[in-house]
């Protein structure tokens, strides 16, 4: 990510999902929700919000898209491994976003036609939070979440 | 299914007559281990979370033990006369003392101490005969929790473990005396006698599998899968330096495989010896198909028949052995047609005055005990009260140990970890060293002395009591909750994390948020409490019981408790 888009993000404390994939550069220039984007997009508090503000509708919650190899408690807060699979067809990129940390968004991989829609990379989390996978695929989105807890630890069996 | 007439047949007879305690113990005598009678064509043996008592010991089975949300209510999450009524156990008899806290001090006289080695290795030697070609099986934690242990880095159990003939093993505590301790053992002591095995641990780095997944044993002819899962928090719950380059967590995938690829190999019968615990094992059970039955530890609960959890595919026998070598389990499976047909569980309890030594065993403990003779029999101070650790708030033993925390290091809140194990002391007894070891022989015992917020306390209490209150058991870890001294709390297990704890109250007045309290501790588990040391648990808790020379039964500081009325997992007029 770019420094701006880091201090655009930083500055809007209620940023949500679909706008940091916005501002990621997910949705160019030429699409349609990016060209109506505006100031309200940025703004907006929930995910239903931010669809609305960007023209478009709720991304999806899908079964198709799995977690794999990520911890239900992370065993460290500064290497929690992710995996994540999707099952729909003609997906074209996977973001990987973390609710509570200060910049939203860990990762966007692009799946390239022909290659298999599987990720597996390492985010940092500073506290319990979903991890939601969010899916673009024939241009619509779908998303799945996951709860991973990040605890003091200590005082085990 | 479970054949609980069997079971009890020769336990009750006396006592379903009324008999009180002392009555029964004559009639009772005899047969208790004599309806063993096996059946079917595989015999399973397990033992699990004896945390080193090499010797027989007591062990106060818990008076609160709650479950929440569907958990609630349900086998483990009973205790006294709910647990007897339960599973059909007659009250005032030897088997309703193994298995609750009910009028525990004076039937702890009567039928005496439980467990030990020597003991074991007579009923084990005693079980196998009647079942040719069967397993023993160990969940883990043998390696902690006894002054020889700690001070042998769990040799003296390894040596005895061998010579009780254990053949398959998994681990948690184990790992606490480090992954190179633990490779020495595996690869050494226990080459070609034991398989460590453990599927959900792997290599930080690449994910490589550090023990072998599962083995496949043949018993008569059948051959017999036996996958391991260590326990899935030890990074977390224990320092995570001890294992660093190794990772760990439930792992229901490759769990999955693993019991895939014995079944494709021919096994007849798969069998997960767990560390998870068994409300993770409940869960487990409940998604992962395949499994016949769990042998599951790590969470103490004597359970005396198992639970049985549908899936998809099938359905899982789940059992929990409870803890300290109170108890083995015995399996004995039908097998055929290439698949296990039925079953019969006994979970055994070991009472030493009604087994003899095993000599050979014997003589290792002696052994091992003779260097160790006189510092383990130092007397520190006598107890006028009943010393116990088990329960889900507080215990008299832990009291004990925040009230000496509080003292020595003059510190107005104290803090000590909600460790399940620790055996119990009867009123009069002299406290010996050895007895302080058994509750705090750990490899990171810094007493630490901290000024923390209410605001940080309010959080600690908070992270401790979802670990335990989840309503997921997959984000449980199997303790209890942190035990508290000096500090009053309130507690609604039911609520969510941020919203458990509440009326926390210091001398009267409200806890205040931003102002600092001075806070004693014990068993940190970060890097930074390892790097500034300090004094271990042991001594200052010596030097409290040497000064005091006489333990008043200690007062429980226990949390008002809020959205648990009527349940079954606490017991009516107890802690």
């Amino acid at each position: 990510m770019d420094r701006k888009r880091r201090q655009v993000l930083k500055s809007g404390g209620g940023v949500t999902l679909l706008t940091l994939v916005a501002a990621a550069g997910w949705l160019r220039p030429g699409d349609a929700a990016a060209q109506s984007w505006n100031k309200a997009a940025f703004d907006t508090k929930s995910m239903a919000d931010t669809m609305k503000a960007l023209g478009g509708g709720e991304p999806v919650q899908s079964k198709d898209i799995v977690f794999f190899q990520t911890p239900d408690i992370a065993e460290n807060g500064a290497v929690v491994p992710v995996g994540i699979i999707s099952n729909i067809p003609n997906t074209e990129s996977i973001a990987v976003l973390i609710e509570k940390n200060p910049n939203m968004l860990a990762a966007v991989f692009d799946i390239p036609p022909g290659t298999e829609p599987s990720l597996s990379t390492r985010v940092k989390m500073g506290q319990s939070s979903n991890i939601y996978a969010l899916v673009k695929a024939d241009g619509k989105y779908f998303v799945a979440a996951k709860d991973v807890k990040v605890t003091l630890g200590g005082c085990g069996g | 299914m479970m054949r609980r007439r069997e079971f009890l047949q020769g336990l009750v007879a006396a006592a379903v007559a009324g008999l009180p305690i002392d009555a029964t113990r004559a009639a009772g005598d005899g047969r208790l281990y004599d309806p063993l009678r096996p059946f079917g064509n595989v015999g399973l043996l397990h033992i699990t979370d004896c945390h080193a008592q090499l010797n027989p010991s007591r062990f106060r089975e818990p008076s609160v033990n709650l479950g929440v949300g569907p958990a609630r209510g349900k086998p483990p999450h009973l205790v006294g006369e709910a647990l007897l009524k339960h599973f059909g156990i007659a009250p005032g008899t030897r088997t309703a003392h193994a298995f609750t806290h009910l009028d525990f001090e004076r039937a702890a006289r009567v039928y005496g101490a439980m467990g030990g080695f020597a003991h074991l290795s007579t009923l084990v030697k005693r079980l196998r005969s009647q079942r040719p070609g069967a397993l023993l099986l160990d969940g883990g934690d043998s390696w902690q929790g006894s002054a020889t242990s700690l001070w042998t880095r769990g040799q003296d159990m390894v040596d005895a473990a061998k010579l009780l003939g254990v053949d398959v093993m998994t681990g948690h505590w184990e790992f606490t005396y480090g992954a190179r301790r633990v490779k020495e053992v595996v690869d050494g002591d226990f080459s070609g006698r034991i398989d460590f095995i453990a599927q959900n641990v792997r290599t930080a780095d690449f994910s490589d599998p550090v023990f072998e997944p599962y083995v496949i044993k043949t018993i008569n002819g059948i051959p017999v899968a036996i996958v391991g899962q260590a326990f899935p928090y030890t990074p977390i719950a224990n320092p995570r330096y001890f294992v660093r380059d190794w990772t760990f967590g439930i792992q229901e995938e490759s769990l999955q495989k693993a019991v895939d690829a014995a079944r494709g190999k021919g096994a007849q019968a798969v069998v997960l010896l767990s560390h998870n615990g068994m409300d993770v094992d409940l869960k487990l059970a409940s998604r992962v198909t395949g499994i016949d039955v769990i042998l599951g530890g790590h969470t103490h609960d004597g359970v005396p028949q198992p639970s049985i959890v549908a899936n998809r595919a099938g359905s899982t026998v789940v059992t929990n052995a409870g803890c300290n070598g109170k108890f083995i389990g015995v399996l004995d499976l039908e097998v055929g047609n290439g698949r296990v047909t039925d079953f019969r569980y006994q979970l055994l309890p070991v009472f030493a005055d009604l087994l003899s030594e095993d000599a050979g065993m014997a003589a290792l403990i002696a052994r091992v005990r003779a260097p160790y003779a006189t510092r383990l029999a130092e007397p520190l101070a006598v107890t006028d009260g009943l010393l116990y650790r088990r329960g889900n708030f507080n215990g008299t033993f832990d009291q004990l140990i925040l009230d000496g925390l509080m003292r020595e290091k003059n510190a107005e809140i104290a803090f000590s970890p909600g460790f399940r194990w620790g055996t119990t002391l009867l009123p009069g007894q002299t406290i010996t060293r050895e007895h302080l070891m058994e509750q705090t022989a750990i490899t990171y015992p810094y007493v630490t002395a901290s000024e923390l917020t209410g605001q940080t306390i309010k959080t600690i209490l908070e992270d401790v009591a979802d670990n335990l209150f989840n309503p997921d058991p997959y984000y449980q870890q199997g303790g209890d909750m942190v035990r508290v001294g000096g500090m009053r709390y309130a507690i609604d297990p039911t609520a969510s994390i941020g919203r458990r704890i509440s009326r926390m109250e210091l001398g009267g007045k409200a806890i205040d948020a931003d102002k600092k309290y001075k806070v004693a501790g014990w068993a940190p588990v970060s890097d930074d409490a390892k790097a500034a040391g300090g004094e271990a648990i042991w001594d200052v808790i010596e030097r409290y019981l040497r000064d005091q020379k006489t333990i008043k039964p200690p007062r429980l500081n226990l949390p008002k408790l809020a959205g648990v009325s009527g349940d079954p997992g606490i017991a009516a007029a107890s802690p």
